[in-house]
């Protein structure tokens, strides 16, 4: 960064040009931080509020609210539905970004290194144009795949295996791979910009030092891309974590309560069952969760702010 | 994507007489490649199999869920779903998204700024407040901004609805226009300071000209992030007449249920090419330098 100024300079310098100075840096941030104030802080504190009153869409509770308490948030430990969609989104989790965008894209990153152009090219592109689609189009088009009709059962058929109604036997599968298909590119590109800066003459020398393929890995590559990995993961957790469209178009939380992920649970409470001050309590959760691994992540970052 | 030299070039740089066990042209080595290719290869057509009902199903006749190559393709189905109301909601969505991602470049520039170029002890907590931010998940954040809505009766309106989105993308687009700024040379502006520029003249005629890759990523991620995002919409813009392409498609799927997976697949097509398309065309111009800066320091 850069210093400004000296100091003997600065002690010279009037208040009026220093007042001055303080409202050239500050302006300018004002237009933008009043509209994250009003649209983006305000609403969670509101949010913090309304987990404490049992503030209801329709009915008497809808224009006067009451406090009470903590009653929302004893209401949701003893709720089995919130328990479950708790457990449901980290399956949810662990399952389609930690193992699966994870390994997944640091596995084509591995394999794409030093193939040709071409190869690269074109697998990349067919993997992002994955990630590029709008998530809705992603839900409609692995909707069609998984269908009793679909291509995959229709694959199953023609090598004389058993279709499956995969949305209604295995959901939680289906829509966790979904989210795979869709978010690996994320972690490749990540991982391939990585890996182009470990050097290759280390793996080269530690090659004719008789290291394996995957000692190689294990002790030069994998150590190096640490930073790129703990990043990379925090990031697509938190992406994760607020999955909503991809699975409520897939099965809309079904069947039953099966995939309700906490932003699914979220939107049935709130705007379904018209709890908003339940759905604020399920908010906070979520908020909370996200907080505590945006923590983490800031404390990895540090070094680069 | 990488800066890695090709193998090639690298074979030619290494000694040849060096008796090593990964030489191009040892038989493992070779048989290690032929099965990564195979792996990729099979990789490819997984990612891609998925994507074949929404082709095949946009140009046939009587579309399902299966996937059949149409006897006779037609483009019916394109013609049929661009009329009025799908054409109104397309049309919605590039106010939304064009709306929003303008609206943050002219937010989002000046209060990187001061960010990028005065003392760390001014600028650390708010970037390290607003790279926090990034990491809330904004579905939460939808719950009381209904609340909010509803009190100021700002519901079924546009512009508000422009204005939340834009909020919930400012702490990333902040933070990724602090980061192009960055790169750029301070003393160039130091020397416009010397003729007397101000240094909001500076921004606009100096830092921003030479950023123009940063700007048009930040640009780009807005404009994508707001045309794919279906859920904010949904809640906020009740009024058919409103709602973005996102919300009518879905809207389209439960009201005409099996009878028209063709129109369905066909909107899907003509909804998701325009950020296909930027996609492609930033990507082309600026390189990967696009997918990584907003990946890696995302």
């Amino acid at each position: 960064m850069v210093a400004v100024g000296l100091p003997d300079a600065r002690a010279r310098r009037s208040r009026a040009t220093r007042g001055r100075r303080a409202a050239a840096r500050v302006l300018p941030i004002i237009p933008a931080f009043a509209l994250i104030a009003l649209f983006f802080l305000g609403p969670i504190l509101w949010c913090l509020y309304a987990s404490f009153t049992d503030v209801a869409l329709t009915g008497a509770t809808a224009s006067t609210p009451h406090l009470i308490g903590l009653r929302n948030y004893r209401r949701m430990f003893e709720d089995p539905a919130f328990r479950q969609s708790l457990w449901l989104t980290v399956a949810f989790v662990l399952g389609s970004a930690v193992i699966g965008q994870n390994v997944g894209g640091m596995a084509l990153a591995l394999l794409m290194k030093s193939r040709s152009r071409i190869a690269r090219a074109v697998v990349g592109a067919i993997v992002v144009g994955a990630w590029v689609m709008p998530e809705l189009v992603a839900g409609f088009v692995w909707y069609a795949f998984l269908s009793d009709d679909g291509t995959l059962n229709a694959i199953l058929h023609g090598v004389g295996l058993h279709g499956k109604s995969w949305l209604y036997a295995m959901p939680l599968l289906s829509v966790t791979l979904a989210n795979i298909w869709r978010g690996t590119a994320f972690s490749m590109l990540v991982y391939s910009a990585a890996l182009s800066n470990v050097p290759d003459d280390l793996l080269e020398a530690a090659a004719v030092d008789g290291a394996s393929a995957f000692a190689r890995l294990r002790h030069i590559t994998l150590p190096l891309m640490r930073r790129a990995v703990m990043t990379n993961l925090m990031t697509i957790t938190l992406q994760t974590l607020a999955v909503f469209t991809l699975i409520f178009v897939m099965t809309g939380g079904g069947p039953g309560t099966k995939t309700q992920t906490l932003p699914i649970y979220m939107y049935q409470s709130a705007f379904k069952f018209y709890q908003l001050g339940y759905g604020a309590a399920l908010a906070i959760v979520l908020l909370a969760v996200g907080g505590v691994f945006s923590i983490v992540y800031l404390r990895m970052m540090r070094e680069e702010v | 994507m990488t800066t890695t030299s090709s193998p090639a070039t690298r074979q030619a740089v290494r000694p040849p007489a060096r008796p090593s066990r990964i030489s191009a042209t040892s038989p493992r080595r070779r048989s290690a490649a032929v099965a990564a290719y195979l792996v990729l290869a099979l990789v490819a057509l997984a990612f891609l199999l998925p994507f074949g009902w929404l082709f095949l199903a946009s140009v046939s006749d009587k579309a399902t869920l299966g996937t059949a190559i149409p006897d006779h393709p037609t483009l019916r189905n394109f013609s049929e779903v661009l009329t009025g109301d799908n054409l109104h909601a397309l049309i919605n969505s590039l106010v939304l998204s064009l709306g929003s991602a303008l609206l943050t470049l002219v937010l989002a520039a000046p209060a990187a700024y001061p960010l990028s170029r005065y003392s760390r002890r001014f600028g650390r907590p708010i970037l390290l407040g607003l790279l926090f931010a990034t990491g809330l998940p904004i579905t939460a954040i939808l719950v009381p901004v209904y609340g909010l809505f509803v009190q100021l009766d700002l519901l079924d309106s546009i512009p508000a609805t422009t204005l939340f989105l834009t909020a919930t993308g400012l702490p990333m687009a902040i933070w990724l226009m602090k980061n192009f700024m960055d790169e750029v040379p301070i003393s160039l502006e130091e020397a416009a300071w010397v003729d007397g520029a101000s240094a909001f003249r500076a921004l606009l005629r100096i830092v921003l000209p030479l950023m123009l890759p940063g700007v048009t990523v930040v640009f780009t991620f807005t404009f994508a992030l707001t045309w794919g995002n279906f859920f904010v919409p949904f809640i906020l813009l009740v009024d058919p007449a409103k709602q973005p392409a996102s919300v009518a498609i879905y809207q389209y799927f439960g009201l005409h249920g099996t009878a028209s997976y063709g129109l369905l697949a066909a909107f899907s097509i003509l909804y998701s090419m325009p950020v296909v398309v930027l996609y492609t065309l930033v990507q082309r111009v600026l390189g990967n330098a696009f997918a990584l800066s907003g990946a890696v320091k995302g």
